[in-house]
């Protein structure tokens, strides 16, 4: 069944364990700033929001790359940047209305969310259950989703 | 105008021509394959090579990539995969509506039962003297980029004539190659349809910080051959400047706009602006043809009006769009939203539809020492964001895109926040989309 | 790996920038952060250094564990000098600095001499400046924060300010990071202020690594799994904060109340940790929006609260009416109950103002109630006053004091001073209840007998964060004790110094505490870092940090006369609850402490203790 990233605000305390553990994982150190997922303190409304590529159906980097360098992963349905092919010339960084693909001036590559390979590393780590790894159907999304079918430069909503 | 018949029968083998192996006619064959796995498609090229994106050839200049990084798509036999015929080479040099097809360079013809026009655009070549010496070039194709490449070598010479969006990622490229590089920009500052005064200012300090030469409100009067050959031999040129000065050079870059290649169907009755004017439905005015990309004048997302934007974001989706309605399905297209992002020697600037704004309320942002500005644009006095320009930021830039494609309201909690520290559009984005 | 072995060298007179290689055997001997730190610090400045002048040095450090992804790893300590106590100070904070500063490239920051103008450092990576700082001084510490978010165009940027209270020189004004997480004790804020330095500002994106990644993963999920399972960090911090302490430390009679002239507070109830969480009846909402936590942090105990905005505090106070860090328990006793008010919206009114201002809500309460004492007995008036009514139990008082000691008007300055000088000022030292000069947290030492021999010897002056016995003596952590007796607190204060001690070296939070031995620390830390760390190595370490502190304040002039409490706490028995009859019992701990510390019956460690513990 497919899976995907269930984030729940609420829940969430800000503590940016997940980001910790996203930049481990793909980075082997703790750095958050190379997180692929980000906690945003919502100051004004007391609230944190962990937030990350919804691996959208409009595939808006995708459609953006101009060589080739970001591709469907079969079994997760994750948009995938290959690392080899990726020039760095940022315009899916520009195309993604959600921001979460973001350019890495250290390696001179844009880096996103891949959801691990179907095991990520934020949910493992989330303390608080704010980020979990469900069944596509349940997961919060919806609303996103709802949100970028309007964004979307076209009417229909084929997935 | 006539919409594209919808009683195609299941059967019949409709035959699809692409003309144009950039980013809009490749999108558009991938995506039609996808709509129609049995429909004919005929993907024409006017290079020899497997179709590639002039976004990298930047890339191939500094030597990131080879030609095969270039590639629109990787996979081995991508095309014939897809059952997609390849025609690479080939000009088409005319299109005859009533009888639908279209001519071949060599006279050859193609029938077709729908043709998307994604023609492209090729560099504009103003007329000044000695644009057509040896060691003049435009950067436009792989095939001018490996004459610069044979010539920009290091420690050379080289004037780059205009500053303009593709012109500044030429730049890039030239200086990464480590020749002594001159920019003339005719405008007030660089990438003036860009970025505004503040932005393009930045921009031309942190590249003459990094050795490049910028001279702004400055134009190329002619260019000629080195009469006494230069102290350095590989002069062979001479440029001068409308102020009379003189500029060595071994290669000219002529970087001076680009145009919509229109030409091959002139003659054939198509409504025609700047390009080749569509619907939103990317539909030109005859029957069964559709234009893309580079080519395609259509609707902007911001003023609803026709405008050619030659980005490869609005090619990629003006693509799909035609594929929508070329297979039969009803697919109106909101508009593109004109946007860039420019890498130049590190400093990183982007821009987003209405940045010069509309009179609106404005947060601008500017550290001059830290080269750092970040400038939003607001609808009149309301709380929806139409324009954006950064310079420094990266991260989350893509929310920029989102917050004015959506139109979204952000409040006046947050839009307040905003016009007083803009940088947080992030959080604001992210406190809307969540509430 | 874990430390980043490279330090900045700020010298403010001379406006440079340096930067040097971390002593390693010294990172061995202590740590890191509050062990470290002091031992750099003791190398380096005199003890007998006028704290407020430029020849004192200040400390901003992080531990080991700090930027890691170690429960609770966001910690940062700042170490000087203290103005307050003429102690060493040891202030320690979470919020998101810590790891900014680690991942910056850095394990501390030295900082010497004093600019000879208002000035910020701006640590970027590498990129280190000093700052004019002009248009920010006299600004808020939250004016300072989003001022230089937006002058570096950068939302993630960190940064640790001052507020009018530290540039004033208020002795307990506090660094303020993340707009409400303080190194808050001991007026580390005064000598920021009188370095003329504003605020330090921290971006880094560089990562931290550690020794071996994998084992230190597993063991930092199987210590954060020990968190989840424990009643105190997995429940009660998240749910109700530290203040789940009220209502439990008012009931066994060892809650201060009205400048410790009592021991429970008739009020407790209405600004505790339950109070929090009802609707009030005002507005219906609940004070506390929610808990929010430090970097990094599984527990999550902070408190983030939303005024109600019809209070009549902040009528003119926007800035108030949206959430931000509550009242924790020790503000909540300091500004309520040792004041005798018990109007929550006016407590979080002045803890608000603690944190925007940057001063210590412990040492202000405590300052308020001896000076309200003082008022109601005719001592104090108006005319000192200003015209306010400094009784207990008021809350208008209470906010306006809070509002004139952060800005350093008016009698605030005078509160500023700290209640040992107001109290000599005005002829009634007997009043001021401090050890050291520094104001007693909310644990009134009749009641729980092991906190008056805690606060006696506290190497920065009165404190509850050196030996928190009230773990063992109320919550029954690691093993209950009986919080009336006297016997064997000797031995259970020196335990909990020098672990505690162990923990503030290593960048871990001590509420970690509550679940966590040196047993559950050490495989982390010997994962994480070069060497071997072993429970009787951290043991041995955080005796070491504890005797070197030691020194620098015996060198520094203090005796073992100042290892006392007030006359009122050894002498005036507690009047009601099940301390009834009691006074500390102090005279029986203390040489029994000394003695197990290896110390001659003055309070000296003895050439042997000093050999054993390599310091001499």
């Amino acid at each position: 069944m497919q899976k995907s990233l269930l984030i729940q605000p609420v829940k969430c305390t800000g503590c940016r364990q997940c980001e910790m553990a996203c930049s481990f994982e793909k980075e082997r150190s703790f750095n958050p700033s190379r997180s692929r997922i980000r906690v945003f303190d919502i100051h004004s409304e007391a609230r944190f929001v962990p937030y990350t590529c919804t691996q959208c159906a409009q595939a808006w980097c995708l459609q953006a790359c101009p060589v080739d360098a970001i591709k469907i992963d079969a079994a997760t349905k994750a948009k995938v940047v290959n690392d080899n092919l990726c020039v760095g010339c940022k315009v899916c960084t520009i195309a993604c209305p959600f921001g979460t693909i973001n350019y890495v001036a250290d390696s001179g590559k844009v880096a996103k969310c891949d959801l691990c390979g179907g095991d990520p590393a934020c949910a493992k780590a989330c303390p608080t259950g704010a980020i979990t790894y469900v069944d596509a159907e349940q997961t919060g999304y919806d609303k996103m989703r709802a949100w970028a079918v309007k964004t979307d430069t076209q009417s229909h909503t084929h997935a | 105008m006539r919409r594209a018949p919808l009683s195609v029968e299941r059967n019949e083998l409709v035959h699809h021509v692409i003309v144009g192996a950039g980013p809009a006619g490749v999108t558009a064959a991938e995506t039609i394959r996808e709509l129609e796995p049995e429909a004919a498609i005929t993907l024409v090229g006017d290079e020899p090579e497997a179709p590639y994106s002039r976004m990298a050839i930047p890339y191939l200049l500094i030597g990131k990539i080879g030609e095969e990084g270039t590639w629109l798509r990787k996979g081995p036999n991508h095309y014939e995969r897809l059952g997609i015929t390849l025609m690479p080479g080939r000009r088409m040099t005319g299109l005859d509506p009533v009888a639908r097809r279209i001519g071949l360079e060599g006279g050859e013809t193609l029938a077709y039962d729908r043709l998307l026009l994604a023609l492209g655009a090729r560099p504009l070549r103003p007329a000044i003297e000695g644009l057509d010496l040896p060691g003049v070039h435009t950067c436009w194709t792989l095939a001018d980029a490996r004459q610069i490449a044979a010539g920009a070598v290091p420690g050379s010479h080289v004037v780059l004539m205009g500053a303009g969006f593709v012109g500044t990622i030429v730049l890039e490229a030239l200086a990464l190659r480590q020749v002594s590089l001159t920019v003339v920009e005719m405008g007030d500052r660089m990438v003036p349809r860009m970025m505004d005064e503040v932005a393009g200012g930045m921009l031309k300090r942190w590249c003459e910080a990094k050795g490049v030469k910028v001279l702004t409100g400055t134009s190329i009067r002619r260019i000629a051959k080195a009469l006494v050959p230069a102290a350095e031999a590989r002069d062979s040129l001479v440029v001068e400047l409308s102020d009379g000065s003189i500029l060595p050079a071994h290669v000219v870059v002529v970087s001076a706009g680009v145009r919509s290649n229109t030409e091959s169907v002139a003659a054939s009755g198509i409504g025609l602006g700047n390009g080749i004017l569509v619907d939103d439905h990317m539909r030109t005015s005859l029957p069964d043809v559709y234009a893309a990309g580079d080519v395609a004048q259509g609707r902007d997302f911001m003023s609803g009006e026709a405008h050619v934007h030659a980005i490869q974001i609005t090619a990629a989706a003006h693509g799909r769009i035609a594929a929508y309605n070329m297979t039969g399905r009803d697919q109106a297209y909101h508009g593109s939203l004109n946007m860039n992002v420019l890498d130049t020697l590190g400093l990183i600037t982007c821009s987003f539809g209405s940045w010069q704004g509309n009179g609106g309320d404005c947060a601008r942002l500017v550290d001059q020492t830290g080269f750092r500005y970040l400038r939003l644009e607001f609808d009149g006095t309301g709380d929806v964001v139409i324009g954006a320009q950064a310079v420094g930021t990266t991260d989350h830039v893509g929310a920029l895109r989102g917050l004015i494609q959506s139109k979204r309201r952000l409040g006046t909690a947050v839009k307040e926040q905003l016009m007083a520290d803009p940088t947080r559009f992030m959080a604001g984005f992210v406190q809307t989309l969540h509430r | 790996m874990s430390w980043t072995g490279k330090f900045l060298r700020i010298d403010l007179t001379k406006g440079t920038v340096g930067t040097e290689e971390l002593n390693r055997e010294w990172a061995r001997q202590y740590l890191g952060q509050r062990g470290l730190a002091t031992k750099y610090f003791a190398e380096e400045v005199d003890p007998k250094v006028d704290p407020l002048s430029p020849a004192n040095k200040m400390i901003f450090t992080t531990g080991p564990l700090t930027g890691t992804a170690a429960s609770t790893g966001g910690r940062y300590s700042v170490v000087t000098k203290g103005p307050l106590t003429g102690c060493i100070a040891c202030s320690n904070s979470g919020g998101f600095f810590g790891n900014e500063l680690k991942n910056a490239g850095w394990d501390m920051i030295i900082v010497e001499g004093k600019s000879p103008r208002p000035v910020y450092l701006s640590v970027e990576n590498e990129t280190v400046e000093i700052r004019d700082a002009a248009e920010f001084w006299g600004k808020t510490v939250w004016e300072t924060e989003n001022g230089l978010k937006a002058r570096h165009q950068d939302p993630m940027l960190r940064v640790a300010s001052i507020g009018a209270a530290g540039e004033k020189g208020a002795l307990y004004a506090c660094i303020v990071n993340d707009m409400h997480r303080a190194a808050g004790r001991s007026g580390v804020g005064a000598v920021m202020g009188s370095k003329n330095l504003k605020a330090i500002a921290v971006r880094g994106t560089r990562g931290v690594t550690v020794k071996d990644p994998d084992r230190f993963i597993k063991a930092t999920i199987e210590q954060k799994k020990v968190l989840a399972d424990n009643a105190v960090t997995g429940q009660g911090l998240p749910k109700y904060g530290t203040q789940v302490l009220m209502n439990v430390i008012n009931e066994i009679g060892a809650l201060p109340t009205r400048n410790f002239r009592d021991v429970q507070f008739e009020g407790a109830h209405k600004i505790s940790a339950e109070a929090m969480h009802e609707p009030r009846v005002t507005d219906g909402k609940a004070n506390l929006a929610t808990n929010g936590a430090c970097f990094g942090c599984t527990i999550a105990c902070g408190r983030i609260s939303r005024m109600d905005a019809g209070h009549f505090s902040i009528a003119t106070r926007p800035q108030y009416k949206e959430p931000s860090g509550g009242v924790e328990y020790e503000a909540a006793w300091a500004v309520g109950a040792d004041c005798g008010v018990d109007d929550l919206e006016a407590c979080t009114f002045a803890n608000f103002m603690c944190n925007e201002h940057g001063f210590d809500p412990i040492s202000f309460g405590s300052t308020l109630a001896a000076a309200m004492e003082m008022y109601e007995m005719g001592v104090l008036t108006r005319e000192h006053t200003g015209g306010i009514e400094l009784k207990f139990g008021s809350a208008e008082a209470l906010v306006k004091m809070a509002e004139l000691t952060g800005k350093g008007e008016g009698f605030g300055v005078e509160l500023g001073l700290g209640s040992r000088r107001l109290c000599a000022k005005y002829g009634h030292p007997e009043l001021s209840m401090t050890v050291k000069s520094q104001e007693f947290p909310a644990y009134d030492p009749r009641g729980i007998q092991g906190m008056g021999l805690t606060y006696a010897t506290s190497n920065r002056g009165a404190c509850h964060l050196r030996s928190y016995t009230v773990a063992s003596e109320v919550l029954g952590i690691p093993f209950k004790s009986d919080p009336l007796a006297t016997e064997g607190k000797a031995a259970l204060v020196k335990a909990f110094q020098d672990a505690t001690a162990a923990f503030d070296a290593s960048g871990i939070c001590i509420f970690t505490t509550f679940a966590w031995s040196l047993e559950n620390l050490a495989p982390q830390l010997d994962a994480a870092c070069e060497g071997e760390w072993t429970p009787d190595v951290l043991l041995e370490v955080g005796e070491r940090i504890w005797t070197l502190e030691r020194q620098f304040n015996l060198a520094a002039g203090m005796t073992a006369a100042d290892d006392t409490l007030p006359k009122r706490l050894l002498k005036d028995a507690a009047k009601t609850g099940p301390a009834k009859g009691l006074a500390s019992g102090l005279d029986k701990m203390l040489p029994e402490y000394y003695q197990l510390r290896g110390w001659t019956p003055d309070g000296v460690p003895t050439a042997d203790t000093l050999k054993r513990l390599h310091l001499a």
